[in-house]
């Protein structure tokens, strides 16, 4: 178990490198610069700009200068915020995101698996039918369209909620944000829960354990759970990559100052640190979500031996 | 053995009368199946009415999609409001525009993307994973190492790169969208090559000296066709979404053409006084959507029925 561990955070070195050796790339390969804008510079200014961000050498040469940086922990300046790095800069976004992220992740695991639980044990009854049919309107109502639908209903309409804003992270502040990002993985849980669980209490063990008498309580929690969790587990992964890619949209749109606007803006910017360093962290938080997910696998299935 | 003449003759008369018992194939089995799932008959219906209005609506408006009502404009909140009369059925956008005709316009684009994307997809992800598969060996490792790599990356955040890259492109939206999407398809249609590797046609082939891309192209691939149709209609859903995205934030198609994403993008922007133009980009889109996924669950059970 150990040696599979190690493997698998091994593994991930390279597969980052390549990452970062791609992104890197495709980055300056961009036409414009961060220094072009509409009024030019005095080329002496420029050249020395350049000079100072290793821009006039070639681009290999930079590439080794980012990454010597990189294994210091340095992921550079940014070249649009003046006196910044991008290290100060996303230390202050990432922790939004990442409430916003967990806080999501956590609603959509419990309401989701909840539903998807009560969808399977009751099946092919009314509250079945309500909960798949949330779950078929949640997953064709992507974050971006929830979004404004929050605002019109819960700041416009009624004055419920602030529309926008972060605020330290008050809970008003949060509802939407959550709601915009959580709705749609709850309704692919719920599905995934709802199927495996019917598989499962069909399942011999279950009728086993049903004819010793034991309550009812016990046989879900107990025996059924853990192998209905499979599927789910193995959706974790994507959802997370999909939780982070929402939080762009929602940084957008409620204005919370989390990562996803640094990235945008960064990207139209040609702002080069800013969006490798966004990249790289994305990247590494979801290398390693799945060597967890993986991990999580083992753990949890004893059919599977590394 | 004897066997009299007449007896063969009678033998013969009944074999001429008895009706051929007719094999069912795989897709005429699916075929009844699908037609008897009314919900996906349905979305089929809506979605093929769909792209009608799409394709056509815009020949039944005075209005381009990028024709400016100057009239409409002095007043977006009333006089830009749905109305029969002026020929603003979906009433206008911030700039005079008419909203019929760019939503239909919209819809076109999306529904473009949605399916040049799945083909895209479809095409690389059939085509590596019936490789994989078929070859295996170390070449198979590799491949499915390569992709297990690739899977670890944050895509959405490459094709925000690639779109400032390259400019909004909207065949560049396909490629992009397309590329980074057939990862599953390939790993779907690796594992059931594997199952059919072993089987005595493809043995048969093999032994008469059929190449290996051949076999790939004329036996593999016919036969994960059913699974692949499946996966490809829940892509489309997918696509669409994602090319919305992309056009939510702005970096999608070029104005002043228009897709369902940035059309709900400006909509949102404007919701507090004119609500009709976030209300029907949004209607279509989501009943799009929904079709597609009632649709590809529809298909699922027909062609797949072990998949239940």
């Amino acid at each position: 178990m150990l040696t599979f561990i190690a493997k698998r955070i091994l593994e991930a070195i390279p597969t980052l490198l390549i990452l970062i050796t791609v992104s890197f790339f495709l980055m300056h390969s961009a036409p414009g610069s961060p220094f072009s804008s509409e009024r030019a510079l005095p080329p002496e200014v420029l050249a020395n700009i350049n000079a100072k961000y290793h821009l006039d050498e070639p681009v290999i040469n930079q590439y080794f200068y980012y990454l010597g940086g990189l294994l210091q922990g340095d992921l550079g300046p940014s070249f649009r915020y003046k006196d910044f790095t991008i290290n100060e800069l996303i230390g202050q976004s990432f922790p939004v995101s990442a409430e916003i992220g967990i806080w999501s992740f956590l609603v959509a695991l419990i309401i989701g698996v909840g539903c998807g639980i009560i969808a399977a044990l009751r099946q092919n009854s009314w509250l079945d039918y309500s909960v798949m049919g949330f779950a078929n309107l949640g997953i064709v109502l992507p974050n971006f369209v929830l979004a404004p639908l929050c605002i019109l209903f819960f700041s416009i309409y009624n004055q419920w909620l602030p529309p926008g804003g972060w605020n330290g992270g008050a809970w008003p502040y949060l509802v939407m944000p959550v709601i915009a990002m959580s709705t749609s993985y709850i309704a692919q849980i719920a599905r995934i829960t709802r199927g495996s669980m019917i598989e499962t209490m069909h399942s011999n063990f279950i009728r086993t354990a049903r004819a010793k008498g034991l309550p009812k309580y016990r046989i879900i929690f107990q025996h059924a759970l853990r192998p209905a969790m499979l599927p789910v587990i193995s959706y974790l992964g994507p959802a997370f990559v999909g939780i982070v890619t929402g939080s762009v949209i929602v940084d957008v749109y409620f204005g919370t100052g989390g990562i996803g606007q640094h990235f945008i803006n960064g990207a139209l910017n040609r702002d080069y640190s800013m969006v490798m360093g966004v990249t790289i962290l994305v990247g590494t938080l979801t290398i390693l979500f799945n060597a967890i997910v993986d991990i999580l696998y083992a753990v949890i299935d004893p059919k599977i031996r590394y | 053995m004897i066997t009299s003449k007449d007896k063969i003759q009678a033998v013969e008369q009944f074999a001429e009368k008895v009706v051929e018992v007719e094999g069912r194939s795989l897709w005429q089995d699916a075929r009844r199946r699908f037609f008897s799932n009314h919900a996906a008959v349905s979305s089929l219906i809506i979605l093929l009415l769909i792209t009608a209005i799409a394709l056509l609506g815009p020949l039944f408006s005075q209005w381009n999609y990028d024709d400016i009502d100057w009239e409409a404009l002095s007043d977006i909140s009333t006089l830009g409001r749905p109305n029969i009369e002026n020929s603003h059925y979906f009433g206008t956008d911030t700039l005079g525009r008419d909203i019929f005709v760019r939503t239909m316009q919209g819809g076109q684009i999306s529904l473009l993307v949605g399916i040049m994307g799945s083909i895209v997809a479809i095409v690389i992800g059939t085509l590596y994973g019936a490789a994989s598969g078929y070859i295996g060996g170390r070449v198979d490792s590799v491949m499915m190492r390569f992709l297990e790599i690739l899977n670890s990356f944050p895509f959405m955040f490459f094709v925000i790169i690639l779109m400032t890259l390259f400019g909004r492109h909207i065949f560049l939206i396909f490629v992009a969208i397309g590329a980074i999407s057939w990862l599953d398809m390939a790993r779907i249609v690796r594992g059931q090559t594997l199952s059919l590797k072993n089987k005595e046609y493809i043995e048969a082939a093999y032994a008469c000296g059929v190449s290996t891309p051949k076999i790939i192209l004329r036996h593999i691939v016919p036969n994960v066709l059913g699974i692949v149709v499946v996966y490809a209609t829940l892509l489309v859903p997918n696509m669409i979404l994602l090319e919305s995205f992309i056009s939510f934030l702005g970096l999608g198609v070029q104005e002043p053409m228009t897709s369902w994403g940035a059309l709900i993008s400006e909509g949102a922007q404007n919701m507090e006084i004119a609500i009709w133009q976030l209300a029907w980009p949004l209607g279509f889109l989501v009943v799009t959507l929904f079709c597609f996924n009632f649709l590809g669950d529809g298909l699922r059970d027909a062609l797949d029925p072990k998949d239940r």
